[in-house]
């Protein structure tokens, strides 16, 4: 590991700033220079980017955006960097799959998943959020980056500071599936294992992020990370033919997903880019960890923390940051919360794999099984449209399926056997 | 009863706190710790509470690594060598 205060920057706001204008407390609406800071000192409040859309609207046009590459990129106006991205900058423009077999098992008129399973390059939704924060960390002049993870943020840190050429610490709790941990070890990351759980790390690394002079993506560096998450939303819209979806399903930790996702359809209506038609954004909790659907579904503004244990360690946040924005983008777009069991997440996995041949990791078996209970309640009426956020890929969390997914049949290379197996039971075979 | 305690200080409050990193302060729940920081430091108290002087929903308060909001909120009772951390909420995910 190396030494500890050796890349102190000047944490000084650079002098181009490109669309930003500053950073705004959410709460008290006071500004801050562009440096790398989170929250408000007089209320603590979460620092947020304020953009100049004016100009952002005399620039930004469907066309332009049609003429560049297809990456998350194509936004960049309406993401919070200076200059040209110099981190990640292939991430994003995932599949927009349209999803007609998962529709009719779920009695849903119409029904898409946006499947960031594939994102570049560590195959979940985290790629947008560490190119974009890694991005401005180097504008910064940050040469140590870190963060506080349950695993997918950890993979997509130190994959994309290794292509960077910086630094990285990447603080898990020690008991993550191993797929996660060897995806973070062997970019060459410093790998730290907290014996506790994803709130205890996180309260470390905000006194390490305190104490020494790194980006911690997730802390310090959070106002920027947090917007890289509109680009999700960016290109559902653009690939439903520049419309915004009737409903949203998105998973649930921090909550921060969540709400950029209604940020960016809002953006992209203020911008003319997008009719601003009425969409409805539901949230999706696994039940052994739910403080924000339980807070929902009791009707409450706030959310009680609590201590998680569920198989959809990704969404393990006991104390989500942005519970308090994620309820109430639900109440003011009408959506809705609900949250599912283990074996309900199980069940969702398999049934996203079955229908449209997508794996994805547990967090995705929580949305495709919230989304089966918001249908079969009419909370999503069967007559509409949905898109389903699916964040991260399933061969991270194979630990989930072991053991509920059938076995293989095993015979020796010999064609009477295979035949012999065939007779034996098809419809067993069949079903396996 | 009133004990020594230590409290570590967030970045956004050291600049209030004559850039301490943390102070010690005579407490005997995790509420007069704030009053004995805000005594010794004037402007905390807003900072840190709400107008009805609830701690803010914005602010994490840790005893010994547990938040207070599983123990007894701010009326969680100190012990002599107690370690109060005080972090922003708004961090991680």
């Amino acid at each position: 590991m190396s030494s500890q205060h050796s890349s102190s920057p000047s944490h000084g706001a650079t002098s181009h700033t490109g669309f930003m204008k500053a950073l705004k407390c959410r709460e008290c609406g006071r500004e801050y220079p562009l440096t790398a800071t989170h929250v408000c000192e007089f209320d603590f409040g979460p620092l947020e980017v304020a953009y100049d859309y004016d100009r952002i609207k005399r620039t930004l046009s469907r066309e332009v955006i049609c003429q560049r590459p297809q990456n998350m990129w194509r936004y960049r106006e309406l993401l919070p960097v200076a200059g040209e991205p110099t981190v990640g900058r292939q991430v994003g423009y995932t599949p927009l799959v349209k999803a007609d077999r998962l529709a009719r098992r779920l009695g849903i008129r119409e029904l898409y998943v946006k499947n960031d399973a594939v994102n570049y390059p560590t195959l979940s939704f985290k790629d947008r959020v560490v190119s974009v924060a890694l991005s401005r960390s180097v504008e910064l002049g940050f040469k140590t980056v870190a963060c506080a993870s349950t695993g997918n943020l950890a993979n997509s840190v130190a994959a994309n500071a290794a292509s960077a050429g910086l630094e990285c610490f990447v603080f898990i709790p020690h008991d993550l599936e191993q797929g996660k941990v060897i995806n973070s070890l062997v970019y060459g990351a410093n790998v730290i294992g907290i014996k506790g759980h994803y709130d205890e790390v996180n309260r470390l690394c905000a006194e390490i992020a305190g104490k020494y002079g790194w980006a911690f993506v997730n802390v310090n560096m959070r106002p920027y990370y947090a917007e890289g998450s509109k680009s999700m939303g960016f290109e559902i819209q653009e690939q439903l033919g520049w419309t915004i979806p009737e409903h949203t399903v998105v998973c649930m930790a921090s909550g921060s997903l969540l709400t950029k996702i209604h940020k960016s359809y809002q953006e992209f209506s203020k911008l003319g880019l997008v009719e601003p038609t009425k969409w409805k954004i539901h949230g999706a909790q696994a039940t052994g960890c739910s403080p924000i659907t339980t807070a929902q579904k009791a009707g409450l503004d706030f959310f009680k923390p609590v201590k998680p244990n569920t198989i959809a360690k990704s969404l393990a946040i006991g104390t989500p940051a942005d519970g308090f924005y994620a309820l109430k983008v639900m109440k003011e777009t009408g959506g809705y919360g609900d949250d599912v069991t283990d074996d309900e997440i199980r069940e969702g996995i398999q049934l996203l794999a079955e229908c449209e041949g997508i794996f994805a990791e547990t967090a995705g078996g929580v949305t495709v099984g919230v989304a089966k209970k918001l249908i079969a309640s009419g909370k999503i009426p069967k007559d509409s449209s949905a898109v389903l956020c699916i964040t991260g890929n399933g061969l991270k969390t194979i630990e989930a399926m072991a053991g509920h997914v059938g076995e293989t049949h095993d015979i020796r290379p010999n064609l009477r056997e295979f035949e012999a197996l065939l007779n034996q039971d098809k419809t067993q075979l069949l079903q396996a | 009863m009133p004990t020594s305690v230590r409290i570590s200080l967030p970045p956004t409050l050291r600049r209030f706190c004559d850039n301490h990193e943390s102070v010690e302060v005579a407490a005997g729940t995790v509420g007069d710790a704030i009053e004995a920081l805000h005594a010794r430091f004037n402007g905390i108290r807003e900072r840190l509470l709400d107008e009805a002087g609830n701690i803010r929903g914005s602010v994490l308060v840790f005893v010994n690594q547990e938040d207070i909001r599983f123990l007894d909120q701010s009326r969680t009772p100190l012990k002599p060598g107690d370690e109060l951390s005080i972090i922003p909420a708004f961090a991680g995910g």
